[in-house]
């Protein structure tokens, strides 16, 4: 690892006034230590948060969640609350990484982690995640795990966190404090799809300090399911996961519908118009099939990740068949 | 804010180790396991991949399960941290030690320390009992010999006896 200086402020105002294009935030730095010692991090200064006072979690006046951004992936899969009326929460954080790095990592560096790419990690090859502009040798190289949605000729690395595709499907809110003040990002415009500028993955500005994630009150409770598949049963990251949430009528047709795609994409993968389509049809196993089918209708494979389209769309009709039967038989 | 704020390269910090407390000078860039192993002497913590793959450096932070490769010690200033040498009481092992010498639940012993000191902490956060569960809740320390099995039965077996809150 590089040196680097090292600060530990009291407050988020202190925090937000120390950042700069030099420097790092750390809370859990299972993401920024890992890459800081491969080089493809090398701040001059490391930002210590772990000193501020973001770590609650709350129950909002609306009836919804606000969850402090130091909040660790452990405590948050296993609070109360989250288990209760969020389980598809607590399923996503407990299918990713192991239980040590669970207690490490928090919730704001969750959102902030980059991608898995070997090529972003390998600071001798070129790529244009790292270094702007130097080109992608994963378009034509070892692309298993890339993306198939909403890739760029610039980028086709995928965002690796399951957490997120939880909160994609939940409609979270990311809650933000910068030096111009605060605002609520909507999760769906917080990430972003690499275009020409893949080494942006998220609309946060540099002085900007994530402060909270806060989520509405659940739109689905028993009916959600979150399905991981992975080249090993327990600690890997996905090839394809989904979070599916379902609202069944009374006579069997669909009321709610919210499917979000982990794996896939450079930020976690939804197509809420198509949802809206699906309300009204039965809650069938062929009106799933129809709404994969439709959902991964832009897919693009690459050389080596083509069985990525039919495992999403198998396992977007598994995922909302379990959602139905969980409401069935809680 | 481009110029580095002339900050001195080592902070004083103070740890308390297996029970005794430490006073060091350390700098900003320096892991938890390479001052447990090259500072400290403390080299029952391993290191396997230094990337939080393995779970080889696994030690316990104010009680909980961490991987020390990427923990900064700066980080740690005021904690309470154990490690494989701080379990048994003396001449006693602590009742995973055991387990693994009754269950043979190694071969080269590299794993080992992680694997027990995750298993301390698995018992502490309470969640896992039935086999599956152990399984999963391990799944975070990786044997490169393969004594799985033997691992699962050990941790299996040593369970009921680590009630209380402490390792
Ligand atoms: C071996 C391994 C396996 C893993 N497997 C999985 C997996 O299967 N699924 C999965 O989802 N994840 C997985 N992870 C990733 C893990 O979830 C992330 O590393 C973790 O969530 C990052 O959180 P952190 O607090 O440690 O972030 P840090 O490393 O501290 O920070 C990450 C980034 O976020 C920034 N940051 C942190 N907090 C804030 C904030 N509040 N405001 C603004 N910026 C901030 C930092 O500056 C940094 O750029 C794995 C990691 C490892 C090492
Ligand atoms: S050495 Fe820390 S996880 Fe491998
Ligand atoms: S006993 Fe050799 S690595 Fe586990």
């Amino acid at each position: 690892m590089m040196p680097f200086a090292y600060s530990k402020p009291d407050s988020i105002e202190q925090a937000v006034q120390q950042a700069g294009p030099d420097a790092r935030f750390i809370a859990g730095g299972t993401n920024l230590l890992d890459l800081m010692k491969e080089n493809v991090e090398r701040p001059a200064r490391v930002i210590d948060i772990t000193g501020l006072p973001l770590r609650e979690v709350r129950t909002t006046a609306n009836g919804g969640l606000q969850i402090g951004a130091l909040v660790s992936n452990a405590e948050l899969a296993w609070h109360l609350d989250v288990e209760a009326r969020y389980p598809l929460l607590s399923q996503a954080i407990l299918a990713g990484a192991s239980p040590q790095l669970r207690n490490m990592a928090s919730t704001g560096g969750n959102l902030l982690q980059r991608t898995r790419c070997h090529y972003f990690y390998d600071a001798a090859v070129p790529c244009n995640k790292r270094a702007p502009g130097s080109g992608c040798p994963a378009r034509d190289g070892l692309n298993r795990q890339h993306a198939i949605l909403g890739a760029s000729e610039h980028c086709v690395a995928v965002h690796p966190s399951d957490m997120c595709v939880a909160l994609a499907a939940l409609e979270a809110r990311v809650l933000v404090h910068g030096r111009q003040g605060e605002r609520e990002i909507p999760f769906a415009d917080f990430h972003r799809l690499p275009g020409a500028t893949p080494e942006r993955d998220n609309c946060l500005a540099e002085d900007e300090l994530i402060v909270a994630i806060a989520l509405p009150p659940p739109p689905f409770v028993a009916c959600s399911h979150y399905l991981k598949l992975r080249d090993r049963a327990s600690y890997a990251f996905a090839l394809v996961s989904v979070a599916a949430g379902l609202v069944v009528a009374d006579d069997n047709s669909i009321a709610g519908l919210r499917v979000a795609l982990g794996g896939v994409a450079h930020k976690p993968w939804r197509d809420v118009g198509l949802e809206r389509s699906m309300l009204g049809r039965p809650a069938t196993r062929e009106s799933y099939a129809a709404f994969a089918d439709a959902l991964l209708r832009d897919a693009r494979p690459l050389a080596h990740n083509a069985f990525k389209i039919t495992l999403a769309k198998n396992a977007i009709i598994r995922a909302l068949t379990q959602a139905q039967a969980a409401e069935e038989h809680p | 804010m481009s110029d580095v704020p002339s900050a001195p390269n080592t902070h004083a910090i103070g740890l308390y180790i297996n029970g005794e407390q430490h006073h060091l000078q350390v700098p900003p860039w320096l892991t938890l396991l390479d001052l447990l192993r090259d500072e400290l002497d403390l080299v029952g913590t391993k290191k396997g991949c230094d990337h939080g793959q393995c779970g080889a450096c696994t030690v316990l932070r104010n009680g909980r399960r961490v991987n020390a490769c990427l923990t900064l010690a700066i980080m740690c200033d005021g904690d309470e941290l154990t490690t494989i040498e701080g379990l048994a009481h003396g001449d006693r092992l602590h009742p995973l030690q055991q387990a693994f010498i009754a269950h043979d639940a190694f071969q080269c012993g590299y794993c080992t320390p992680g694997q027990i000191c995750s298993a301390v902490g698995m018992a502490r956060e309470g969640r896992a009992r039935s086999r599956a569960q152990i399984q999963e809740a391990m799944s975070g320390n990786l044997c490169r010999c393969g004594a799985y099995s033997n691992i699962v039965a050990a941790v299996e077996e040593a369970l009921p006896q680590m009630g209380g809150p402490r390792p």
